[in-house]
């Protein structure tokens, strides 16, 4: 399922925290129109690499390439900007905000977030805002939340908020969706849902995904390509069976017990 | 007789309520809607007032020992064009919010990056700071012994016994102003993001929003507001001096304003404004130690508990939803239509 473009290049890309090196010449290539998968062991660097690509924290070595543009060393609205979106971890709901407001606080170049915006452009400034609503509620239907568009973000179960954090990825019309652990305390329901929405976001809106998980049987199902992170580098990349069979993998997830 | 003098205190009551509820306003703009930690409005408040005081009163007199840089002067000034209004006053208040807003443009340039208690240590820091330039730098504003002949915009209008109900109409004109444009301001997309900064920072920079412009934006447009407070605390009292501008009435009384009306919502902080100064001025007739300030701030404490506990998000707290300019609720189709 390979592409031909690589979307992001990650080349010899290092992370010093301190003493700690989080993150050491990891390089590998995520193919335009895939879901790659990014799995290890915890504290294999895995959520460093991702505050690397989306410019959170900045990189003490390599370079990020994005559609052949170098992408380290922007700020993290920038890089927004370039078309990379990310979720995060634990998700980060704007709590005392609407589930609406939630979604329409997303898109870019809304002319109402000049200052004067609405002072001078009140009715471009409507129309946005009635595109933006109509967006909002489309995607909200797509991930089952619409019925919820009035509530407190703050008010959601765990897994409706996973949803949201997915839906905030869609309002924004990336290119490139970095999800860190989509599946984390996520019931077997709600991550079948998961697994369907991310399939049919790459199918139907052509997206790409890089997306960290635990989840093996979710990884295996989903993702192809899947890469290996272990002690902050990349040990292997290849199709779910290559991966199951490798024992360098085995050797990183099971610190060499099977020796 | 007696109803006179109950009306005239109620009116100059309401004067003062009035331009607290101002301060009010842009507090809540700093931390209502963005969640800047400020504690030093006390600064931008004694900034406001000494430039319009600066600009508006007369050069300093040498024989008085009157020693001040610069008496704008500007009723004089302005009147020899004579356009039939007095433009010195509208001069003085922007004056004075221009100069809050570039000092916070200054400030906010190097902390505003600062999270919540850190940007509460700068703030607060600040304040005092700009109290003890005033202070120190007797060349500056007179020192410790204050500005005076602050003069009365429109003072030949009406009987100095009258002028009072005059002034009141126009704090509260310029109130309804900077309400109407803050409310309108606010409730756009540029007041959603401000509010999301204020809920997640970094999901509002994973959203692709400038954080610092607009943390930054903010904190001037709250500033320039207080400005405004501050000059027309200087043109009703008429006399400044640095000991004005203590930290209990020019900073922490604002915050239990906002506190007991709600913070995140305009209305709240004015009614807050209005409760909290009635509760402080309301005290001062108590007999005996009770109408001790002290014992008057320990008031003010107690009804912040009691809102605490009652209505955790003040007397009115927040509106649910800030997006004024999107169709309202009934035009979006129901679910699965």
């Amino acid at each position: 399922m390979k592409g031909p473009v690589p979307i992001l290049e990650i080349k010899n890309v290092e992370k010093d925290f301190g003493g700690v090196r989080a993150v050491s010449g990891c390089s590998f290539n995520v193919q335009q129109g895939t879901i790659t998968g990014l799995i290890g062991p915890n504290g294999a660097g895995k959520t460093t690499l991702f505050n690397l690509i989306t410019g959170f924290v900045p990189c003490t070595g390599g370079q990020i390439y994005f559609q052949g543009k170098r992408i380290d060393r922007l700020p993290p609205h920038e890089i927004f900007r370039q078309g990379i979106v990310r979720t995060f971890q634990i998700p980060r709901e704007l709590k005392r905000m609407t589930v609406l407001e939630n979604l329409m606080v997303v898109p870019s170049h809304q002319t109402g977030e000049n200052i004067w915006g609405s002072w001078l452009f009140p009715r471009r400034v409507r129309r946005q805002e009635e595109n933006n609503e109509a967006q909002a509620i489309d995607i909200l239907r797509f991930v089952n939340l619409v019925h919820l568009k009035d509530e407190y973000a703050g008010n959601l179960s765990a897994g409706q908020k996973k949803l949201l954090e997915l839906a905030r990825t869609l309002m924004a019309e990336p290119q490139l969706v970095l999800l860190d652990e989509p599946g984390a305390g996520v019931n077997p329901t709600l991550m079948k849902e998961l697994v369907e929405h991310i399939r049919r976001a790459c199918t139907e809106k052509n997206l790409t995904f890089l997306l960290i998980e635990h989840d093996m049987d979710m990884v295996m199902r989903l993702c192809d390509p899947i890469i290996v992170m272990c002690n902050g580098e990349n040990i292997m990349e290849g199709s779910p069976h290559e991966v199951r069979q490798n024992e360098a993998v085995l050797e990183a997830y099971l610190g060499g017990l099977g020796r | 007789m007696e109803f006179q003098g109950i009306l005239n205190y109620l009116v100059g009551f309401a004067i003062m309520a009035v331009i607290y509820s101002i301060f009010t306003l842009g507090l809540n703009v700093h931390w209502g809607y963005t969640g800047l930690f400020n504690i030093g409005v006390a600064g931008f408040f004694a900034l406001g007032a000494y430039t319009s005081a600066l600009l508006t009163t007369a050069t300093p007199d040498p024989l008085k020992f009157e020693d001040y840089i610069f008496g704008g002067n500007l009723p004089a000034l302005l009147g020899v064009f004579n356009l039939g209004i007095d433009l010195w006053f509208l001069v003085a208040l922007l004056g004075a919010g221009a100069v809050c807003g570039l000092m916070a443009l200054i400030i906010g340039s190097v902390t505003i990056r600062l999270r919540g208690d850190y940007l509460a240590i700068v703030t607060l820091g600040i304040a005092e700071s700009v109290r003890y330039i005033f202070l120190n730098e007797k060349w500056l504003a007179n020192g410790s012994k204050g500005l005076y002949r602050i003069p009365k915009y429109l003072g030949d209008w009406v009987s100095p016994q009258h002028y009072d109900y005059l002034f009141l109409v126009v704090v509260l004109i310029v109130l309804v102003v900077i309400y109407v444009a803050v409310e309108r301001t606010i409730k756009s997309p540029w007041g959603r993001v401000l509010k999301a900064i204020r809920e997640d920072e970094l999901t509002a920079a994973a959203s692709g929003k400038n954080v610092f412009s607009f943390k930054l934006q903010s904190f001037m447009l709250g500033a320039f507001i207080m400005g405004i407070g501050g000059a027309l605390y200087a043109h009703n009292i008429r006399f400044i001096d640095p000991r004005t501008f203590d930290p209990l009435l020019a900073t922490f009384i604002i915050w239990a304003m906002l506190m007991v009306g709600g913070s995140g919502n305009n209305k709240g902080a004015i009614l807050g404004a209005f409760t909290v100064w009635g509760i402080w001025a309301g005290t001062q007739f108590l007999p005996g130690f009770l109408s001790d300030p002290n014992f008057r701030f320990i008031m003010v404490g107690l009804l912040i508990v009691v809102v605490i506990l009652l209505r955790p998000g003040g007397i009115l707290g927040e509106e649910r939803k800030i997006s004024a300019s999107a169709a309202p609720p009934n035009k979006v189709a129901p679910p699965d239509a």
